[in-house]
């Protein structure tokens, strides 16, 4: 806990006013969507570009902030502390959805078949002819015949390109780490287009599912889980390509030093976080 | 202990803002805090307004002055209101104003995220309030919103959802600052175990925040893909399982109360020996105390869920893991009332709101052992029982020990000692009222009258009567609570009061050794003494 001169208390901060405006006003654009209102979704992207354009002025104010010195190491740590517990609530809302897939393949289709002794067997008896299997689209067939995505074709390959990407991230670490700026600015390149590479070929993945395979959101409780946790995931990986996008521009600039570099951290942090959850999906989703 | 003077950098201490755009770009702790306390006030009068509607129906059986529905979305947002906007902001508040200034810090560590998470508390609450003028009413599924009842609102649904999110958001936002804060921003020479309980309860709490916030986030973004895109998460026919709602739900559920109740405890153990003027007994038992109930928090949820058929292993092991919870529980009840066992004791209003709140808190504990009785919860699940239980652990708890904080600290706020008399009043009809309104929910319950329901069979006529007369009184007794913090913000007794306020109070606590009012900015130099009288 070095303290070298004061600790930066910023006065008058207008940005995260206006970050919340603009959150609020994409929610409520969004529900009235939802509601079947055609203003929604007008209302909706507007609010999202406010959000977007107010969260970047934010981040540019913290950058130019940062690059003229005002954060000293006790300020760094903060920061640090803040990406760190974030992180640690990211891991708790995909545990929910992790743990949506455990019990609903565990306990609830094979009770729903019939499987155990439990008073949850009881709903066997509102579908008798169920038999329980993974996978599955429940006992109502929801959704109609679907083929469950294998896990060695797309979903293999993503896995050897995030593994690469961490490594390439790494390597660009080590590089601003050294000082050796080619070294920084081509790692990160390589992550943030392994990155979108990944996202592509997600995309892919998913017009397959549902054009070819009649795999969709809507295919019962395999459908739903398998797109919920691979949709947030895939999302979580366009966002941290951005935040490395964004650190790449930096270290174009120039920002960044051995000592001071918070911004990279924590996008390497939360690219590393990305990465494991993927691991996470690839044997539970796909594998087994 | 000598007196700490702390050194302020001149030129550095500017006061704040001139005029309304002050309090919408504040980043000072102080001010947020102030923000926060004086919003969760106004919605504790929003929140109990509508507990008082829902008495006015049930002060007779049969159907006075509300449509079902409506006396449903009643319950509903109540509970919304006063668990996320009125009990969590005010702890929110207290922390921000009393941590930096408990533990030497010049501010928050992250200020302007500070400020965010208050604007999007608003921005939260203001989503949650809309949904009572939609069509279809606002939800009426009780604040658990278990699906497929929940599934049924109307227009309200998404709106109700978003709002969760952004009320995790900034319960998140806060509870990472908190913690950055409290790992962060120490003065050198406070150690985390010469932290006072209240430093310390709340960084248990932020824990549970960010580690449970997510997790109801998650389970109410299924309740959305369920309605809105296809999917069977909680649809039997296609694989799912509405069971599988109550999990996530209480999983969240469960610590959600320890959130509640844990500053609470903090609180409690910073205001009872001032006035003992004794230190605190078994401080570090009581820290220990306070982890082992937030561990213990994660493990037990499903008591919530005896009745749904869980295996017969689920409710033995549920049942065990939540009567484990009276142990570190009891712990501080006993360290409590050791610090009382021959202190020299006054009884100033924060001391009575603290004594009130050690027994009856310990009322609303027994009664929570009993419903951990899984064989006897299949008698009380789902009755006025239950809410006898969580009102006692709430309104004469966490309710109590605020309007105890208020008191207490408000003299340090605002310079101004607030009016003792009158103080005294509100905290008689309080804690007369507050047995009247819920000691009978007990005997209702127990009889079989069902929660969450406008009307009832006449043999329960009597007793809710009575609980409505109490709620009245209740409600209305905190009238004169707003009157008290008003006037005392305005300019009090007159009477100028010390640094110290409570005699010897710098012996228990930092934020005494500064002046009365404290200026806008404190510590921005680290103080040189710690006081370490609770230990
Ligand atoms: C100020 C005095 C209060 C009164 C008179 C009051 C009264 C009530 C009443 C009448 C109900 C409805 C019970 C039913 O019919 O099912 C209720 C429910 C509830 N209240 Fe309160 N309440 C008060 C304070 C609080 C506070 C401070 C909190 C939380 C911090 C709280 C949390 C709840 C919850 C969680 C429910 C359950 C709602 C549900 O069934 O979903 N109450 N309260
Ligand atoms: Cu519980």
């Amino acid at each position: 806990m070095s303290t070298s001169g004061n600790y930066y208390i910023p006065h008058k901060a207008t940005w995260p006013v206006m970050v919340t405006i603009g959150l609020l006003l994409m929610l409520v654009g969004f529900a009235n969507h939802l509601n079947g209102s055609t203003i929604g979704s007008t209302l909706m992207v507007l609010g999202l570009m406010v959000f977007l354009l107010m969260l970047a002025g934010w981040f540019t104010l913290q950058a130019i902030e940062s690059e003229s010195g005002m954060y000293n190491t006790q300020v760094g740590v903060s920061y640090r502390m803040g990406m760190m517990w974030f992180i640690f609530s990211e891991i708790m809302f995909f545990a929910v959805f992790f743990g949506t897939l455990w019990y609903t393949r565990n306990l609830v289709v094979p009770w729903l078949g019939g499987i155990g002794d439990g008073p949850g067997r009881s709903s066997h008896e509102l579908w008798q002819s169920f038999e329980a299997m993974w996978p599955t689209n429940g006992p109502g067939e929801v959704g109609g015949d679907f083929e469950p995505m294998g896990a060695w074709g797309i979903p293999f390959f993503n896995t050897l390109i995030l593994l690469t990407s961490g490594i390439t991230c790494t390597w660009a670490h080590h590089g601003l780490l050294a000082k050796n700026r080619d070294q920084l600015l081509k790692g990160l390149m390589a992550t943030v287009g392994l990155g979108f590479l990944f996202v592509s070929l997600q995309a892919f993945e998913y017009y397959e599912a549902y054009h070819d395979m009649g795999l969709t959101l809507g295919s019962g409780i395999y459908g739903s889980t398998f797109f919920m946790l691979t949709g947030f995931h895939g999302f979580h990986v366009c966002v941290g390509a951005i935040i490395l996008s964004v650190v790449l521009f930096r270290s174009w600039k120039g920002h960044f030093t051995p000592e001071n570099h918070f911004a990279f951290e924590a996008a390497a942090w939360y690219w590393h976080f990305v990465d494991v959850v993927w691991l996470g999906l690839f044997v539970f989703v796909y594998m087994l | 202990m000598s007196a700490v003077v702390t050194e302020h950098d001149d030129h550095h201490d500017h006061g704040p803002e001139k005029g309304l755009l002050r309090w919408v770009f504040t980043t000072n702790h102080k001010d947020i805090g102030t923000l926060y306390l004086v919003f969760a006030l106004a919605m504790f009068f929003v929140g109990g307004t509508m507990a008082l509607i829902i008495r006015s129906e049930l002060f007779q059986p049969g159907m006075q002055f509300v449509e079902p529905q409506f006396f449903n979305s009643m319950t509903t947002m109540h509970a919304l209101v006063m668990v996320f906007g009125a009990v969590m902001p005010a702890f929110v508040g207290l922390a921000n104003w009393m941590i930096p200034m408990m533990i030497g810090a010049p501010d928050m560590a992250l200020p302007r995220m500070n400020n965010m998470s208050f604007w999007v508390l608003v921005a939260g609450v203001l989503l949650l309030a809309s949904t009572l003028f939609m069509e279809g009413g606002a939800p009426a599924s009780g604040w658990t919103l278990y699906p497929p009842l929940v599934l049924q609102t109307g227009n309200a649904l998404p709106f109700a959802i978003f709002s969760v999110h952004l009320l995790g958001i900034s319960s998140i936002m806060g509870a990472i600052n908190i913690i950055a804060t409290i790992f962060n921003m120490r003065a050198p020479g406070m150690t985390l175990m010469k932290m006072p309980l209240f430093v310390w309860t709340w960084l248990i709490t932020a824990f549970l925040l960010i580690a449970v916030m997510p997790v109801f986030a998650g389970g109410v973004t299924m309740l959305l893909t369920d309605k809105f895109f296809d999917t069977s998460f909680f649809d039997a026919a296609g694989g799912g399982d509405p069971v599988l709602y109550q999990h996530i739900f209480w999983f969240f559920g469960h610590p959600e109360v320890y959130i509640m109740i844990l500053p609470t405890f903090g609180v409690a153990s910073t205001i009872i020996p001032v006035f003992a003027r004794k230190p605190l007994f078994g401080y570090s038992s009581m820290v220990i105390a306070t982890i082992g109930i937030a561990f213990l928090s994660f493990i037990v949820w499903s008591h919530h869920m005896f009745t749904v058929g869980m295996p017969m292993a689920g409710e033995l092991y549920f049942m065990y893991a939540t009567m484990m919870i009276a142990i570190p529980t009891g712990v501080k009840i006993f360290n409590w009332t050791a610090t009382m066992w021959k202190g020299s004791m006054t009884f100033e209003t924060p001391m009575l709101f603290s004594i009130a709140f050690v027994v009856l808190f310990t009322l609303g504990g027994f009664t929570g052992l009993m419903m951990a009785l899984a064989p006897l919860d299949f008698q009380y699940h789902d009755t006025y029982f239950i809410v006898a239980h969580f009102h006692y652990t709430l309104v004469p708890a966490s309710i109590f020990i605020l309007q105890a904080a208020a008191y207490y600290w408000l003299p340090k706020w605002t310079g101004h000692m607030y009016n003792e008399k009158l103080a005294q009043l509100h905290f008689w009809l309080s804690a007369i009222s507050v047995n009247i309104l819920f000691f009978p929910q007990h005997f209702l319950g127990l009889a079989g009258m069902p929660r969450r329901i406008p009307d009832y069979a006449v043999q329960f006529a009597d007793w809710n009567m009575i609980s409505s007369i109490g709620a009245f009184i209740y409600g209305f007794s905190q009238l004169i609570f707003l009157y008290i913090v008003i006037q005392t913000i305005r300019q009090g007794t007159g009477e100028k009061v010390t640094d110290e306020v409570w005699e010897d109070a710098k012996k228990h606590g930092l934020e005494w050794h500064l002046p009365s009012p404290p200026p806008y900015h404190t510590f921005t130099t680290p103080p040189k003494v710690i006081p370490t009288e609770h230990i």
